[in-house]
């Protein structure tokens, strides 16, 4: 156990148990409007102050928390459930003609500069979390299929692997029983950090109006409110700002921590 | 005077005790061997005395070189002491050079470390020094890259790099373990001669017991941190006082008792084969050449009978195996087992597979680590159309790792449960599950400890008494291919050079290559005649 694996595992659940909250209790229900106690700073009833229109801005953090997770996650699913099965496919018939073209797609994807693309969706097929989901998620694929890739390549040249086909099994049997387990380790975490990442792309499509519509809260939108009124009240901007630094620090400690914790060459210096 | 001396080094990381109570002395111009198996501490010995131990380990006693307490010394002491006083030529050459700098460069930049001296004179001094080695500098000039020389030579230039400042002390942690038997003769000679010209001491790490026999001074034999006995070889040779010694040389000749054959059929034909890899194109319009690693080779084994495979590293050992278990397809000629193809249709026969297995030479990198060793051994039955379930298949698991004398209850185990050896009878038992006509050990007791690597020959002989197997035996160790095999074929870049019955191949030999390869195979002394000298 390092330290990163604690802090980040800390600071991830911090996030995850908020939103998790959110579906049983908010300090106050996020879409009620208390004109009066407008830009409220932190104080005792709203801990941490109101927004221009007197929302509590505790509560549309901790459901907010809930759209970037959710967005963040099957966008992460996406990647894992097309990109890891592209990868395998890609390791199995190593220099092929199926290999070539699927890395090649990658590059393809790749290629694009994947925020501009997202934007480029979502303002095609219409602003919402669903389209969100599907322009981060498209982006995730590659990048799962080229760690499959690498990690299968050089456990394909592993003599277990040749004892397997010596036992007659075919090679979308040998990548299910053989390559997958072995390589979940790297998955998990270039999951961890595409989470992260995710997290972030959610939030910059938000600001830019492309991602969860109102009165759905996310971290993005809030930031964008705040623009306008940063010098009013900076606590608008600090509080959701501070919220996706904490959230993806976490999620890379996090990652970095297993990733540590995987190896078994740094587990045995560690012993 | 001594040029080193080790009193009493003890060593420890953490609460395991690595070194106990290790002494010994290198006088100029000796050469001094540490012995012994994987786990004895003859490499930490080495490291201890060049300060490059892990950070955690704590040594006790001294090591004094010239009277320097080598343990007291600093950081920028130790760094000072490194090849300038103290060389060190590692196992592997493939990793012991910077691949990015020209060779002459990295011999130069050891001298200028440890002498100001200008650039040009470093390069005059790498190139002589390189020369030295046997590496000319109109041959093989210094501004050559590691990849463009072969692992011998390779190995010549970390030597050079080891002696480029005449140190008094030279360290070769296994020199010759990754090298083909040719040129390991060859680098033991460059050795040898090193010291002679230079009075540097030599210590040796190695554990062959024949080479040590054949070169060394002075043997040190270790045993799990240490030293069960020294002496002057000729001495040890004719007197070996502990037991643990005496068992290290019987196992290292050691010969086990094969059935008689019976003439019978022909079980596995191999006619005319030719395994050709496509070669990068040399320009855009060029033809792609082709590579054949392996050239017309012709040859079969019989029911029952035990077929040896020898030759060097990148002679065509593995791509045959590999077209013979239908891993990948031939070109030309045809490879048949009980008279049908193993590769047909651009597919491998399954009808045909299921009547081989092999054996692997890595005992760990050979199973899943996740897998338990029932589901293991069990593997090839996916072979099987009506693969044994429920209590029969837990009668075989347990039959099978008894004939491989491990016990039913292992089948619980993973692998890294158990030690290299008994790994390796779980491969022997994977592969002997689904009783195949025919089993390919492919240098299956090469990364074996001598004691283990007598074992695991005994297992093969017992299980052909039992069994009645027929195999490929594939190796480099000549010495193993005399006694666990009926006939041999040599295999040079490709093609089998010359068949026969092992004795007579390998006492007899035909082709100038078998003779080059017997003669530069260390051979282990003869015990008594060294016994009657001493009597004498």
């Amino acid at each position: 156990m390092t330290r990163n694996l604690i802090l980040g595992a800390m600071l991830s659940s911090l996030v995850v148990l908020a939103a998790l909250l959110s579906f049983v209790w908010t300090p106050f229900d996020h879409t009620t409007l208390n004109i009066p106690a407008k830009l409220m700073p932190p104080n005792a009833t709203n801990w941490l102050g109101t927004d221009q229109i007197g929302r509590d801005i505790l509560s549309m953090i901790m459901v907010g928390a809930r759209t970037s997770i959710a967005v963040a996650f099957v966008a992460v699913g996406i990647g894992i459930g097309l990109g890891v099965p592209l990868g395998l496919w890609a390791a199995a018939n190593k220099g092929g003609w199926t290999d070539e073209i699927i890395m090649r797609g990658n590059d393809l994807i790749f290629a694009f500069p994947s925020l501009v693309i997202a934007i480029l969706i979502t303002a095609i097929f219409g602003a919402g979390a669903i389209n969100a989901i599907i322009a981060i998620g498209i982006f995730n694929i590659p990048v799962f299929a080229r760690v499959t890739r690498g990690g299968a390549l050089s456990l394909w040249e592993r003599e277990f692997i040749l004892a397997a086909r010596v036992a007659g099994k075919g090679k979308a049997h040998i990548s299910i029983e053989h390559i997958l387990p072995n390589i979940a380790n790297l998955l998990i975490v270039q999951a961890t950090i595409q989470f992260s990442l995710g997290i972030l792309a959610e939030a910059a499509l938000s600001y830019v109006g492309l991602g969860a519509q109102p009165p759905t809260p996310s971290w993005g939108r809030m930031l964008a409110d705040a623009q306008t009124l940063v010098s009013l009240a900076p606590h608008m901007a600090l509080v959701p700002g501070c919220a996706i630094i904490i959230t993806v620090l976490g999620l890379n400690l996090l990652g970095d921590g297993l990733r540590d914790w995987f190896d078994p060459k740094l587990r045995v210096a560690r012993v | 005077m001594t040029l080193l001396s080790i009193r009493q080094l003890g060593l420890s990381i953490g609460q395991k005790s690595i070194l106990r109570d290790v002494s010994f002395d290198i006088e100029p111009g000796q050469i001094v061997a540490v012995t012994g198996e994987s786990g004895s501490g003859k490499s930490m010995t080495a490291f201890s005395i060049m300060g490059l131990l892990p950070k955690s380990a704590a040594a006790t006693g001294q090591v004094l070189l010239s009277d320097l307490d080598v343990l007291c010394l600093s950081e920028a002491q130790m760094c000072d002491l490194r090849g300038n006083d103290v060389g060190m030529v590692f196992q592997e050459p493939m990793t012991a050079l910077n691949p990015v700098h020209t060779i002459g460069r990295q011999v130069a930049e050891t001298i200028r470390l440890h002498r100001s001296v200008s650039r040009s004179e470093a390069n005059q001094i790498a190139a002589s020094t390189l020369e030295r080695v046997g590496l000319p500098e109109d041959q093989f000039p210094p501004t050559r890259y590691p990849h463009e020389l072969s692992g011998g030579q390779r190995q010549r230039v970390v030597i050079a790099m080891a002696i480029a400042c005449r140190p008094r002390l030279l360290i070769a942690d296994e020199p010759t373990t990754a090298l083909d038997v040719t040129t390991q003769a060859k680098i033991l000679d460059l050795l040898q001669q090193l010291v002679r010209e230079d009075g540097m001491g030599l210590l040796m790490i190695t554990h062959d017991l024949a080479l040590v026999s054949g070169m060394a001074d002075h043997i040190v034999v270790m045993r799990e941190g240490e030293i069960v006995e020294q002496n002057q070889t000729d001495q040890l040779l004719a007197n070996m006082q502990h037991p643990y010694t005496r068992m290290l040389f019987e196992a290292s000749t050691h010969a086990v008792d094969l059935p008689a054959t019976k003439a019978t059929t022909p079980l596995l034909e191999v006619r005319n084969v030719t395994r050709a890899y496509a070669l990068p194109r040399t320009n855009l319009f060029a033809a792609a050449g082709t590579f054949e690693a392996v050239r017309g080779v012709t040859f079969e084994i019989h029911e029952g009978e035990r077929l040896g495979l020898v030759g060097e590293s990148g002679c065509g050992k593995s791509t045959l195996t590999r077209s013979i278990l239908g891993l990948e397809p031939i070109r030309d000629g045809s490879i048949l087992l009980d008279s049908e193809p193993v590769f047909s249709d651009g597919k491998p026969n399954l009808d045909v597979r299921r009547k081989m297995q092999v054996v692997f030479q890595d005992p760990y990198g050979s199973f899943n680590p996740r897998h338990t060793v029932s589901r293991l051994i069990t593997e090839p039955f996916h072979l099987l159309e009506d693969a044994p379930k429920g209590a029969d298949r837990k009668q075989i698991i347990g039959e099978m790792l008894t004939a491989v004398g491990l016990s039913p209850e292992d089948a619980h185990k993973y692998p890294h449960q158990f030690s290299g050896g008994q790994r390796q009878r779980i491969a022997i038992a994977r592969a002997l599950t689904i009783r195949p006509k025919l089993v390919i050990f492919d240098e299956a007791v090469s990364a074996l400890d001598v004691s283990v690597r007598a074992q695991i020959l005994d297992l093969i002989a017992d299980l052909c008494h039992q069994y009645g197997l027929t195999y490929l035996f594939i190796s480099h160790d000549l010495n193993v291919v005399r006694t666990v095999t009926d006939r041999v074929l040599v295999m040079k870049a490709g093609q089998i050079v010359e068949q026969g019955d092992t004795e007579k191949v390998l006492s007899d030999p035909q082709h100038s290559y078998t003779r080059a390869l017997i003669d530069a195979a260390p051979r282990m002394p003869d015990l008594d005649a060294y016994r009657k000298d001493a009597a004498q």
